[in-house]
């Protein structure tokens, strides 16, 4: 992707090639974040067009404060509040309870009795590296299916900051979140994908 | 620090976000403990795979709406 201000410039002097660059690299990310709060995916289609159109007319007035990619993403949020109250459905973002529990499966760990008491029962097995190109796709295909299995707040906050690459900071203040929400919800996010890789591998390594 | 502690730190580790003596703690453990370098090496793994995933689109349909009015849209 090019620098803010290459991007900046090429949508105000309307140059398609930088518009079509942005459409493709964060549509994606854009939906998803749409997606948590209204209820249908063409309900989301048309807040992210919504948002584009909305960027069209505002970034002449664009001052850089932000990143670029921060300030569409907020108006986004705008546009997609407004529409998900008008449809009674709203992911609750603040004042929500971090879900609870742990993250790796607590039989994998000994137990209160044993001399070393929270120690891995057997250690994970290490995972084979994927430079075949078969074996590759089939991992970015069980990482994309666990994405979409996740509670939608957290498909939200991996893909802001593990896809689209954005700092803790901006993701915590685009979502109104906590640093410590923010982090507790990336972080059950990531062991659940994780979670899903390990039986992968753990399936493929049986049958090779 | 036990290792079922440690699972839970891993996403604030790499984060830098521990506070120091917890840090220290940390990657003490880390380098005695050979199933939890495994576990930070796969959260890293996941994280790098995570990176690699294409992003889902909009409709074609949708798509080409937005480039027309981008194309049609009054600039001064």
């Amino acid at each position: 992707m090019p620098s803010d201000d290459v991007l900046v410039a090429g949508l105000r002097a309307g140059d398609e090639e930088t518009f079509a660059c942005l459409l493709n690299g964060w549509s994606g990310s854009m939906l998803r974040l749409a997606r948590t709060f209204v209820s249908t995916a063409a309900s989301a289609e048309e807040v992210v067009q919504d948002t584009w159109l909305a960027v069209f007319q505002g970034i002449g007035r664009f001052e850089g404060r932000s990143s670029l990619q921060t300030w569409v993403y907020r108006i986004l949020v705008n546009v997609a509040r407004r529409r998900g109250t008008h449809e009674q459905r709203t992911v609750p973002w603040t004042s929500l309870l971090p879900d609870e529990g742990p993250t790796v499966d607590p039989s994998r760990f000994r137990g209160a009795e044993d001399p070393y008491p929270g120690g891995w029962r057997a250690f994970p097995e290490r995972w084979p590296t994927t430079e075949n190109e078969v074996l590759a796709h089939e991992v970015r295909a069980t990482v994309a299916a666990a994405i979409e299995k996740l509670p939608p707040r957290q498909q939200v906050v991996l893909t802001l900051r593990d896809i689209d690459g954005q700092s803790a900071d901006d993701v915590c203040v685009l979502l109104g979140i906590s640093t410590a929400n923010q982090r507790v919800i990336l972080h059950r996010a990531r062991a659940a994908v994780r979670g899903h890789l390990e039986r992968y591998f753990t399936t493929a390594g049986a049958e090779s | 620090m036990t290792c079922a502690e440690l699972v839970e730190l891993v996403t604030a580790f790499l984060d830098g976000a521990l506070d120091p003596e917890t840090e220290e703690r940390f990657v003490h453990h880390l380098s005695i403990c050979e199933g939890c370098d495994i576990y930070v090496e796969q959260m890293r793994r996941t994280v790098a795979e995570v990176g690699q995933v294409g992003p889902e689109g909009l409709s074609g349909e949708t798509r080409d709406r937005l480039l027309d009015a981008f194309r049609t849209f009054p600039r001064d």
